[in-house]
């Protein structure tokens, strides 16, 4: 276990460093001078040189990634052009909103997926496991953004039950907070549901039809009982594998979301810092999201060898 | 004794029902697609009015016989709008499935037929580094470097579904590669290159035709995101995501603003899921009775 972790952990570390190359390289090689767009187009040269000075831009490209990379590891993101502020404090402010809603709206897909897509597996060739399969086809064509203004119009504007935007610090208000996180979970976690359920359901019909299950029924087990003890949990290993996979894609998805919602999270902020051209605060961005992103699928990994041991000795 | 019987019966049609319904998905996702592409073809010739000519004496009406789809804050009429959209939807998808093709599926098969496994082993590290990277954030760091608007969005949804196709080109090019006729082929000592284009391509575009379907759905998808976010398709353009996003404004007084935008997204990507799915079962037997 401790040499699979070693082995997946240095893995860790080398993608996330060229991913850093790869998200430097982008906002900085591309056509475009920074300095020229932070100042507009009728910027003197004289002035755009002067700015490139004083920001460390006329270095050459690996020292300016240097000392990026150096600065991040000390917490330092950099300061933002545009704005004149440093990147690590708006960073800092938005990513727990962005967490919250990530995490919750996993939560809440699972819940909705795994016994979802159980049941259209058990049933697939009954009119419900159609109905199942159907839905969540639709689901799959629902971006979350159409999902937050259907989920918006329906609760908010008609039924004025439930808040239509803005964010309610937990610590103020626990009940406020809960309510304004409700629509944006949902509208996340609805489209996702409807993707994982129909991995679920092809997971668990795999599994169905294995020898064991069939020793399980043999033992006097019911179906139901059988496929919940022994068929869920091997049919946990491709659902994850999907869970990882697709957590990038929420994470996107909360981008837009938050947006839709007025959450002061990091997507709202990666679109003002897109639209202004702050690349340094958009480096920073991207990079924490893509580092987000690498770690659940550290944690999906080690959690496989937790449910299914087979892999770690296999690895 | 019941039980049995049962099980009996299931195997024997078991086979007729989901090719039927497989069969349903190709027709329903090629209706959809159908749809979409004569809207956009019509548009060139045809449209109610110009989508782009506002109209204050007409603001935010409902459906009418003068407005099928109703009309916008500026009066513009929503149905022609919906027509101009599918035609930037359809452009889009285009141009981004066909990067990601002339890319990926040479990368794929040259990963797969290379004697250097180093080559195979980096193109594929290189696809899954890609992968780290979804489609709406890479055209976002394309927006943030070049600037916004439709010509570096395509640019990235293209690059961003390049890691798709190589993944397929090389899975089915290995199963092309260990068949009979390929040896037979590199005993006649004809080129990598002849047998690439000659044997290889034309065994293994099926696949590829089924991951096109598929990636032009997720660009159909990202472009929606990125008009939505003001970083797609720009101003006076028509364009779906921005329609849904104009529309947050007047949810209580005209949702059909949102609805109907709304709607052709969800049908277009639809369209082009089930298309792939059904393609697919087509081509891949093995996986029929699978989503």
């Amino acid at each position: 276990m401790l040499r699979f972790l070693s082995v997946r952990l240095l893995q860790f570390a080398i993608t996330l460093v060229i991913a850093s190359v790869v998200v430097f390289a982008l906002l900085n090689l591309l056509p475009g001078s920074a300095a020229q767009v932070a100042l507009g187009v009728n910027a003197t040269p004289e002035a755009v040189a002067a700015l490139e000075a004083e920001y460390g831009l006329d270095r050459p490209l690996p020292v300016q990634y240097l000392h990026w990379v150096g600065g991040i590891l000390h917490g330092d993101f950099g300061t933002s052009y545009v704005t004149q502020a440093p990147v690590g404090p708006v960073i800092s402010g938005s990513v727990q909103v962005t967490l919250i809603l990530v995490v919750a709206a996993v939560v809440v897909s699972l819940l909705i997926a795994v016994p979802v897509g159980t049941l259209a597996a058990v049933s697939h060739r009954r009119p419900l496991g159609a109905v199942i399969s159907a839905l969540g086809q639709v689901g799959v064509a629902i971006p979350s953004f159409l999902a937050a203004i259907l989920l918006v119009l329906v609760f908010s504007v008609n039924l004025g039950w439930l808040p239509s935007s803005g964010w309610v610090v937990p610590a103020v208000d626990p009940a406020g907070f809960l309510r304004s996180l409700i629509l944006p979970v949902l509208a996340l976690s609805l489209v996702q549901a409807a993707i994982l359920s129909r991995y679920v359901r092809s997971a668990v019909l795999d599994v169905l039809g294995e020898d064991f299950l069939r020793t399980a029924r043999a033992k006097g087990l019911t179906r139901g009982a059988a496929v919940v003890r022994h068929g869920l949990r091997n049919a946990a290993v491709p659902v994850l594998t999907v869970t990882g996979l697709q957590l990038s894609a929420l994470l996107v998805g909360a981008v837009v979301v938050e947006l839709v919602f007025v959450l002061p999270g990091m997507g709202s902020e990666l679109v003002r810092a897109v639209g202004n051209r702050d690349l340094v605060t958009v480096q920073g961005i991207v990079l924490v999201l893509v580092f987000m992103v690498l770690v659940i699928n550290l944690l999906v990994d080690v959690l496989y060898t937790i449910i299914d041991p087979r892999i770690r000795r296999a690895a | 004794m019941t039980e049995p019987m049962q099980s009996g019966t299931r195997a024997t049609t078991a086979p007729v029902r989901p090719s039927r319904r497989k069969n349903a998905q190709l027709t329903i996702g090629a209706v959809l697609v159908a749809l979409v592409v004569v809207l956009a073809l019509v548009s060139f010739i045809w449209m109610p009015y110009d989508p782009t000519q506002a109209d204050p004496a007409a603001r935010l009406q409902g459906a009418s016989a003068a407005h099928w789809f109703g009309t916008d804050q500026f009066g513009r009429d929503t149905f022609s709008a919906i027509m101009a959209g599918a035609r930037i939807t359809l452009l889009v998808g285009l141009v981004a499935v066909a990067i990601a093709f002339v890319i990926g599926v040479p990368l794929g098969m040259l990963a797969a037929q290379t004697r250097w496994s180093w080559l195979s082993g980096l193109i594929m590290r290189g696809n899954d580094l890609l992968l780290a990277f979804p489609a709406l954030l890479l055209a976002m760091i394309f927006a943030a470097a070049v600037g916004t608007g439709i010509g570096p969005a395509v640019v990235a949804l293209g690059i961003a579904s390049i890691p798709g196709f190589a993944r397929v080109a090389r899975s089915s090019a290995l199963q092309v590669l260990s068949r009979e006729y390929i040896m037979a082929a590199q005993a006649g000592n004809r080129r990598p290159l002849a047998i690439a284009w000659h044997h290889v391509l034309p065994n293994i575009v099926g696949l590829v035709i089924v991951e096109a379907s598929v990636a032009f759905a997720l660009a159909v998808l990202a472009e929606a995101g990125l008009s939505f976010l003001g970083l797609g398709t720009q101003p006076p353009t028509p364009s779906w995501g921005r329609m849904l996003q104009e529309s947050q404004q007047f949810l209580s007084t005209a949702p059909h603003l949102a609805l109907w935008p709304g709607l052709f997204i969800a049908l277009a990507v639809l369209g082009f899921n089930l298309l792939g799915d059904g393609l697919r079962d087509r081509f891949d037997p093995r996986l029929k009775g699978r989503s």
